[in-house]
């Protein structure tokens, strides 16, 4: 299988997910530059963290004009993986491949740090390995990570099972004290109606070897792979 | 065709929590301006282009808040009368 990692100016995390995707999971990965038209007939497409042109406007904003972006929409339109990873995920939901935005953290700092959250959905293409209620360690390292919606959006995201990922403390409790930046019913990650797109603030690539003090990334990658391959 | 000036005003959107407008707002008070009630904190742009009149360039400017000044879930814009730059 072949994923494909979008480089925009400003990215930081794309040779972190080529490294998990190459060297962790044994796939297939080619950089996509912002500016090219072509996936390069990838199956899962990856748009990494960073600070996308200098997170100018707002996180995300820009980024999604680029041109690698028209074809990324019609990736997802066509039901195909798309992985947003903390600036990936902010540019998901400005491009509208998502609901809702991500805002400044609630207290206004950077925050870098190994959070938990736990697994809310595990039939899902992108956690059908983990168990549902499972709690995971994954590093967040983010300044705009607050992801708020309406009260009408949030409630059909839960409603269908779309919220997969919440902040919880190391037993699973979903707290204030949990939530590293604020976000509305603590929400880490959800997908898109059609169950392709993936957003979250975490950042799974970076949680794939023991070396970096986690390998709970890895099942998620497994999962796509697991699902897209079935 | 002629050239126009608009200001748009950006602020986040009423009762959505503003962070950077209470951390403001908490500084100012600790400055001793305890009558203080509230802060926000937004963008202020100035666009310059080209149109008919003014109510074309006002109608443009507000498609380009809607399309991607403004976040339509976050935030609120208001734009000011066109003005000939």
């Amino acid at each position: 299988m072949k994923f494909g990692i979008v480089t925009f100016p400003g990215s930081n995390c794309d040779y972190d997910a080529f490294h998990a995707v190459t060297e962790i999971l044994g796939e297939e990965a080619t950089y996509l530059w912002h500016k090219d038209h072509d996936l390069q007939g990838s199956d899962v497409i990856i748009l990494p963290g960073g600070f996308s042109y200098g997170d100018y406007l707002r996180a995300g904003a820009i980024a999604r004009f680029s041109p690698i972006m028209q074809e990324v929409a019609a990736h997802a339109k066509s039901g195909a993986p798309v992985v947003g990873i903390c600036n990936g995920f902010q540019i998901a939901c400005e491009a509208g491949l998502l609901p809702g935005a991500l805002m400044r953290n609630s207290h206004l700092q950077f925050i870098s740090a190994q959070v938990r959250i736990r697994v809310e959905n595990s039939d899902t293409m992108f956690t059908n390995l983990y168990e549902t209620g499972e709690v995971l360690r994954i590093p967040v390292a983010h300044g705009d990570g607050m992801y708020v919606a309406t009260t009408d959006v949030l409630d059909a995201l839960e409603g269908d099972g779309r919220v997969i990922f919440r902040y919880a403390d190391a037993t699973g409790n979903i707290s204030a004290d949990a939530n590293p930046n604020g976000s509305q019913r603590n929400i880490a990650g959800i997908i898109s109606e059609g169950g392709n797109v993936l957003g979250m603030m975490p950042h799974p690539e970076r949680a794939c070897s023991p070396l970096l003090g986690s390998t709970d990334g890895v099942r998620l990658l497994e999962s796509i792979l697991a699902r897209v391959a079935a | 065709m002629a050239k126009f000036r608009i200001a748009v005003h950006i602020t986040p959107r009423k009762g959505l929590l503003d962070p950077q407008g209470k951390a403001v707002s908490d500084a100012l008070r600790t400055l001793g301006f305890k009558e203080v009630k509230d802060v926000h904190v937004g963008r202020y742009i100035v666009i310059e282009t080209d149109a008919y009149d003014a109510i074309a360039a006002e109608e443009t400017v507000m498609d380009m808040c809607r399309q991607l000044l403004a976040n339509p879930v976050t935030e609120d814009f208001e734009i000011e009368s066109a003005v000939h730059a």
